[in-house]
């Protein structure tokens, strides 16, 4: 099948016609390669990781430097994960860094002040991470309203119940003392715990469930289903997929990816603060971006994701080391943000343009 | 002849106090392509609607397999094998060709936690699917936006074939597309119609319908205006009744004056 098919332009009807055109050769491996939503972060992690290991030295490059890179990336990675995926349905979960507030709170609330075992707490909070992503994720396919708006009021709402509530119920908003609780020691070893040297058992948690979401996103069903509706959800509902039962458990993903970073910080640090996770939504959708998922959904990644919060990661631990001013995160992260959705829509125009 | 596989006898639909279709007559053999033509607003859209099942007709009947049908959605068309293939054809262009001809419909292998989409399976389907058309596709994994116009058409039906489509409604499929890719769709309806589809083609061009069609029902404020058989009328003939014979010449007359009044001024 040559191109010059292509160019024939009288129309030839029958059984018998020659064979229509073919479609365009097939891409180079690494033209397919390149082509990959997360090819952008991981050569900009690359040369991260490049431009640290010379500026900032061994501190940076050994063991330890790895490691801090790593703890420091992790909580950020879950959410990030958990964000990646509800990015590409389409949506947006602002509400994520409440939820860790809230989230801690109520495990400390639960433990300190109403006495529970630890386990339980783990539990209850589990649930109502689950039911705050549900209705986050009911108004915005009830209502039509974007994400954005419905997780914006949800943001707030939650940080100001997370200080009201424990300010009322124990007179502060930050709470101690969880290692004395009954259910520690165990929660300490799954959440809590250096499992290789100097590596925490977060790394293991983040890059565990960013497997999961690869797999989930890239090989089953209801991945196809999300892609599809953040692609294009009309046409994906008249193929009939549910696109409003995926968002909704996308929803439920983030609120609960929340929750388990509230669980892993409140037992590292024995204790939870209403105002953690301040900025951390942004920050997640900062990393999921930074990994190459675009703004408007329908095309992303998991890994991207991970790459994301590992630059993130690389650029908090790296700016310590080299003794450079802690403010110039904020201009980093700013201009990365920018250069990666810039660098995105590029790639996403040559991926969905006819050639 | 035998049965056509699906026949309308005398529809009508109005609604409210407009009469947008009234007393339409159409049948669609297998392995034929009927032609529907008709200018913007002349029922075209309605009738689809109707056989595709989204409306039901106000009067009339709708017989498939010969048997009376009542379609409550285009799912109850869908699963008698009335597929319609619409000008935006539902495909998410970000997406690869395998996993928009499988969307909602995804063959998985496995089971629990480790069921997943046999992808193998989906690729090898579209290649297989598309070939019959014509296409040879050598990487099923390419996003469909990278496709032509043409191309996605020809995906778009591949895929309502594959899903058991016995008659093939195409919503204007040429209409968004240049010369080119517009013969290119013509030759994936006659591929379908030596398949032993029944194709109905909407369109308003009579240049695109003709080589391709089996039978022509113009369309005109709601009303057959005429029912040919291919050897009962010419081109010509066709394009006149499209563009509505004496109007045209009397609208080329009244264009033709002040182009010449304008030439002496001048």
């Amino acid at each position: 099948m040559s191109a010059g098919t292509r160019t024939r332009d009288v129309p030839a009807v029958g059984a018998e016609a020659p064979a229509g055109p073919g479609l365009p050769t097939r891409r180079g491996g690494l033209r397919r390669l390149l082509s990959r939503p997360e090819m952008g972060a991981a050569l900009g992690a690359l040369l991260i990781w490049l431009v640290f290991a010379v500026v900032a030295g061994p501190p940076f490059r050994s063991l330890e430097g790895t490691a801090a890179v790593l703890n420091a990336a992790a909580p950020l990675g879950i959410l990030a994960v958990a964000v990646a995926l509800l990015m590409v349905a389409g949506e947006f979960d602002l509400s994520v860094g409440s939820i860790i507030g809230f989230a801690g709170m109520t495990i400390m609330v639960l433990t300190r002040h109403y006495d529970w075992p630890l386990w339980p707490a783990i539990a209850v909070t589990l649930l109502l991470g689950l039911a705050i992503g549900l209705s986050n994720g009911y108004l915005v396919v009830r209502t039509r309203l974007p994400s954005f708006i419905v997780t914006l009021g949800t943001l707030f709402a939650l940080r100001g119940l997370s200080i009201a509530v424990s300010r009322a119920l124990t007179r502060r908003t930050q709470l101690g003392g969880l290692d004395e609780v009954s259910g520690y020691a165990p929660a300490q070893v799954l959440f809590g715990s250096e499992i290789l040297g100097p590596f925490r058992v977060s790394i293991v948690w983040w890059l565990g469930l960013a497997a999961v979401a690869t797999w989930v996103l890239i090989r089953t069903r209801f991945g196809n289903w999300i892609f599809a509706a953040g692609g294009a959800p009309e046409a994906a509902r008249k193929m009939g997929v549910p696109v409003a039962r995926v968002k909704i458990a996308l929803f439920m993903t983030t609120a609960t990816a929340a929750c388990l970073v509230a669980v892993i910080q409140a037992v590292r640090f024995t204790g939870a603060d209403a105002l953690r996770g301040e900025q951390q939504e942004f920050r997640a959708i900062i990393a999921v971006v930074i990994g190459g998922t675009l703004l408007t959904g329908g095309y992303g990644s998991a890994i991207g994701a991970v790459l994301g919060a590992l630059i993130f990661g690389m650029v908090q631990q790296g700016i310590v080391i080299t003794g450079v001013d802690a403010d110039w995160f904020q201009v980093f992260l700013g201009v990365m943000l920018v250069a990666a959705v810039i660098f995105n829509e590029y790639i996403r125009r040559r991926a969905s343009e006819a050639r | 002849m035998s049965e056509p596989i699906l026949r309308v006898e005398r529809v009508s639909k109005r609604f409210g106090n407009v009469v947008a279709l009234r007393d339409v007559s159409l049948s669609v053999p297998a392995g034929q392509v009927t032609c529907l033509l008709g200018d913007n607003g002349a029922g075209k859209s309605t009738l689809i609607q109707i056989l595709a099942g989204v409306h039901r007709p106000t009067d009339g009947r709708y017989l498939v397999d010969g048997a009376p049908a009542d379609f409550a959605s285009p799912r109850d068309a869908l699963t008698r094998g009335i597929a319609t293939v619409y000008q935006d054809l539902a495909m998410i262009p970000l997406l690869s060709i395998w996993r928009n001809f499988f969307l909602g419909a995804e063959p998985c292998v496995g089971s629990g936690p480790l069921r997943r989409i046999d992808i193998a399976r989906c690729e090898r389907v579209v290649r297989e699917e598309m070939s019959r058309l014509g296409v040879q596709v050598r990487d099923p994994a390419q996003p469909v936006g990278t496709l032509s116009g043409g191309e996605r058409q020809a995906v778009a039906i591949a895929r309502a074939i594959h899903f058991g489509a016995r008659v093939l409604i195409l919503d204007e499929p040429t209409a968004a597309l240049g010369v080119k890719q517009a013969g290119v769709v013509l030759r994936y309806i006659a591929k379908a119609r030596a398949r032993g589809v029944g194709v109905v083609f909407i369109t308003h061009n009579p240049h695109h319908a003709y080589p391709v069609g089996d039978r022509f029902v113009i369309l005109r404020r709601g009303e057959v205006q005429g029912d040919y058989g291919r050897h009962e009328i010419t081109l010509e003939e066709l394009v006149g009744m499209m563009a509505g014979g004496e109007e045209l010449e009397r609208l080329a007359h009244e264009l033709g004056r002040p182009a010449s009044a304008q030439g002496a001024a001048g």
